[in-house]
């Protein structure tokens, strides 16, 4: 930094005629620059942030403002884990996060590897598979619940056709056992363009000289699939199984529009818990522990997957 | 074209487009059924099997942005001739136009609050972007951090505080509480996107200007505002779609001045059950400039959709 000409100018100017000549200092100029978004990200983040965890520790009710607010140490955390329904939400989500993934990452790496074929118009395509991730997902569930209905639905009457089966005969949002599924399938449709995009730029950022070596040494296509592209697209993979991770963890909007977390509580994810605690029940000292919860467990999870990710890099 | 051993055979080429233009038929077909359905009849819309071929209609629009009442045919037989087409489309149905409906005010808080949190949120992003990628600040290091523990945390668990700050504050359904918030959720991602782009402008064009005697002000103006013009607007699109399509923090702070049209659109039902129609065209409304937006970005997608950790 110390010797590019703007420094040696900087230093070799006396200061007032510095400030003369160039305006404020750079120093102030950062300054200026940065303050506003950093009282803002202050103001919006972390200071709810540190109220969230002060609130976790009380039987503070929104409610009820009048009622005296007690300090009640652990007890809401104590509560919340020993719950077996905030267990029972815990593994729909792990389900809905577990499936999501694993179709994700399969069809998605699949149509990434089918594209960097290079066939005419592949752009075109890509952008238009990449459309779905883009809209609203409350506006999208919503519709897809009409695409669910028994009968009239467009998905029901394409399983019909397709298996012979009556479309009538079932209902993916209103079965206790294929209501995990529709929204499975849903997300799986809104987020496979996301991983698809991710593994396309892994496959485009290897080399054509690794394969040209490869061929030289006979290699089979199906070896170089095994020992080149897929320990070089790796690291792009497991970028994408983050993301996707942390956004399913949280998911909220698609799924409340679609089941709204029923039948029962098969589909009643831990956002929508929160959700049904926080802005339903009013919990607030209750739900704000359970908020906790939710992000050391997504931030621990994440810093190991992250460690993971790393050594995968350095390989 | 030169031969070379790394370049797929014709077939392959051949299989591969094919499979893909499958894939992408199939995966649209959801977002022409919802653009279909907004122009059948609800009679239509609700037929089976569900109809490919139908007769396009307007009174989904119509009953989108209408509110209407039911009347008996001998009322409506009363009734003076209807002035507009709309309206002898309403009393078709045996109902009349009592109002508009919300959904325009809707769209509208959607976009006010959408360019409005995108454009603080650029011109406070760019600056500190500036600022970041020229000159020494405390934090730098922990901004991408940052950014992804901001994003960990599940919408609700923020919501909580938020809506009691925002209680205090005045700032439950309104504009500006709804603006803030979404320039604040976006600040973090766009100076990371954004210092990421003006990272690559060369330092040399300012240290030029700075030379020929433009102060710091004018140089980031004049020379670093133009060369970054290209990544400013995508960063800014992706902002405006993030708030375009935000329904949690909506459907929880907002309830009727300054509701968005996300968590409005599934609450639309027509007289007596749902009017799919009409959801269907609300949402079409809503959708379609998306997708135009995202055709406009498709360079910088990738960039956007990974925090920036992926470039092409």
């Amino acid at each position: 930094m110390s010797h590019t000409p703007m420094e040696r100018i900087a230093r070799a100017t006396p200061a007032p005629m510095a400030r003369k000549v160039r305006g404020l200092s750079d120093r102030a100029i950062a300054w200026i620059f940065v303050a506003p978004s950093i009282f803002l990200l202050l103001a919006v983040n972390i200071f709810p942030l540190i109220w969230t965890i002060r609130l976790s520790f009380t039987n503070y009710k929104v409610n009820r403002p009048n009622r005296d607010v007690e300090f009640i140490g652990l007890r809401n955390y104590e509560r919340i884990l020993t719950d077996p329904d905030v267990w029972a939400t815990m593994q729909a989500t792990a389900h809905f996060l577990i499936w999501t993934i694993v179709f994700q990452v399969l069809i998605g790496f699949t149509l990434a590897f089918l594209i960097n074929k290079k066939f005419k118009g592949n752009d075109m395509w890509t952008t238009i598979i990449v459309f779905p991730m883009m809209l609203s997902p409350a506006v999208v569930g919503n519709f897809w619940t009409f695409l669910y209905q028994p009968q009239i639905g467009l998905f029901n009457y394409a399983i019909g056709f397709l298996t012979g089966a009556d479309p009538s005969s079932f209902s993916m949002i209103g079965d206790v056992n294929l209501a995990p599924w529709a929204i499975v399938i849903a997300d799986t449709w809104m987020w496979t363009p996301f991983v698809m995009l991710i593994c396309l730029a892994g496959l485009r950022s290897i080399p054509d000289s690794i394969y040209e070596a490869a061929e030289c040494d006979r290699a089979s296509k199906w070896r170089q699939f095994w020992t080149i592209t897929i320990p070089m697209a790796l690291p792009f993979l497991m970028l994408a199984v983050l993301f996707r991770g942390i956004e399913n963890f949280k998911m909220f909007d698609l799924v409340v529009q679609l089941t709204g977390g029923g039948p029962g509580n098969t589909t009643t994810l831990t956002s929508i818990d929160l959700k049904r605690e926080a802005f339903e029940k009013w919990r607030t000292g209750y739900s704000s522990a359970y908020a906790v919860i939710l992000f050391v467990t997504v931030f621990g999870l994440a810093s190991i997957y992250v460690k993971a990710l790393n050594k995968v890099k350095e390989r | 074209m030169s031969f070379s051993v790394t370049e797929p055979s014709n077939r392959t080429k051949w299989f591969a487009g094919t499979a893909v233009v499958l894939y992408a038929i199939i995966t649209l077909l959801p977002l022409m059924w919802i653009i279909a359905t907004g122009f059948k009849s609800p009679a239509d819309s609700i037929s089976y099997p569900p109809k490919v071929v139908f007769e396009p209609t307007l009174e989904g629009y119509v009953n989108l942005f209408t509110q209407r009442t039911r009347m008996s045919e001998d009322d409506l037989a009363a009734l003076p001739p209807a002035q507009t087409w709309y309206e002898e489309m309403v009393r078709e149905q045996g109902q009349v136009i009592s109002g508009p409906s919300r959904y325009g005010e809707r769209f509208l808080n959607s976009v006010i609050i959408g360019f409005g949190s995108t454009i603080l949120c650029m011109v406070l992003g760019t600056a500190a972007a500036y600022a970041f990628s020229r000159f020494r600040v405390p934090l730098k290091d922990d901004l991408l951090f940052f950014i992804l523990s901001t994003r960990m945390m599940p919408p609700i668990a923020v919501a909580i505080p938020i809506f009691l700050m925002f209680r205090q504050l005045g700032l439950n359904d309104t504009h500006l509480g709804m603006i803030l918030l979404y320039t604040a959720v976006n600040l973090s991602l766009s100076v990371w996107l954004l210092k990421g782009f003006i990272d690559e402008i060369p330092i040399e064009y300012e240290e030029a200007a700075l030379i020929d005697g433009y102060t710091r002000f004018q140089a980031f103006y004049k020379v670093v505002l133009p060369q970054a013009a290209t990544g400013i607007a995508s960063t800014a699109i992706f902002c405006l779609i993030f708030a375009w399509n935000e329904y949690a923090f909506a459907v929880l702070l907002t309830s009727g001045t300054a509701q968005t049209a996300p968590p409005f659109i599934p609450t639309i039902i027509g007289v007596g059950g749902k009017d799919w129609p009409a959801v269907a065209a609300g949402a079409t409304i809503f959708l379609v400039p998306v997708m135009v937006f995202t055709i406009l970005l498709r360079k910088h997608l990738l960039r956007g959709i990974t925090f920036g950790a992926v470039r092409k």
